[in-house]
């Protein structure tokens, strides 16, 4: 019986697994959102968590538990200075699983990992709306939860970002998947 | 070792595998372009969630 065992293995070794999770881990903090397979996002996000809780009291002892997870410095430094203060009146919940479907060759189950608040960088046509790429959490929030007002409030931020924003499409026609520009589309 | 006694009519094969078909997706339409998608995903054609572009089309594999 495989009762009360919580965790997938992934068909990975412990070490292998544990491997895994360390790198999607800082590709995580640095980049703030990862596309995956469901199961590994699954797996990646109570971890995730209990990271960016500890994030939200920068102590010796803290910092140490989180290194134990995450070696790259500057990822501990993100952690503590930006995501730690960023997620500081959120009681959990850091992250969202957006579902994206079957992948193409073996019909895995792909998800997006990403921070709650991650404002997507899309690049394509230039949009007739831009919204600002960074906004304070609780802002973010709100703006999802209709259209309309995902549509009503980067008018605000829009003006300044779009002159940034609008040279950047162009040079970076071909990256790879994760890399993105900044600009971002919104509801059309 | 038990052998089977008969060999199966056609017809008796055939009715068992009568229920051997694959169903069809149950698709929801998206409110961005109207298109069917899988529910609780994202769209594959416009690349909307929940009233957002999370993704650019081209990144959905
Ligand atoms: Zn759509």
């Amino acid at each position: 019986m495989r009762h009360g065992m919580a965790n997938r293995k992934l068909g990975r070794t412990s070490a292998h697994r544990a491997a895994l999770f360390r790198n999607q881990l800082a590709s995580l903090i640095d980049k703030e959102r990862i596309i995956t397979t469901l199961p590994k996002a699954k797996e990646l996000r109570p971890q995730i968590e209990r990271l960016v809780t500890l994030g939200k009291n920068d102590s010796l002892h803290n910092r140490r538990q989180a290194e134990r997870v995450v070696g790259e410095d500057t990822l501990i430094a993100k952690l503590f200075t930006t995501l730690g203060p960023r997620f500081n009146e959120r009681p959990g919940g850091y992250t969202r699983i957006i579902k994206l479907g079957a992948r193409r060759g073996d019909a895995a189950e792909m998800a997006i990992l990403e921070f709650v608040g991650y404002e997507p960088k899309i690049e394509e046509a230039p949009a007739e709306e831009k919204g600002g790429g960074k906004k304070a959490a609780p802002k973010k929030e709100a703006a999802e939860e209709t259209e309309a007002a995902a549509e009503a409030k980067p008018k605000k931020k829009a003006a300044p970002k779009k002159a940034a924003s609008a040279k950047k499409p162009a040079k970076a026609a071909a990256p790879k998947k994760k890399a993105r520009t900044p600009g971002t589309k919104r509801g059309q | 070792m038990p052998n089977p006694k008969r060999r199966h009519s056609k017809a008796r094969t055939r009715s068992r595998r009568a229920h051997d078909f694959l169903k069809q997706k149950s698709m929801s339409v998206c409110p961005q372009c109207h298109e069917p998608k899988m529910p609780h995903r994202v769209c594959p054609k416009c690349g909307y969630y929940k009233g957002r572009e999370v993704i650019a089309v081209k990144d959905i594999l």
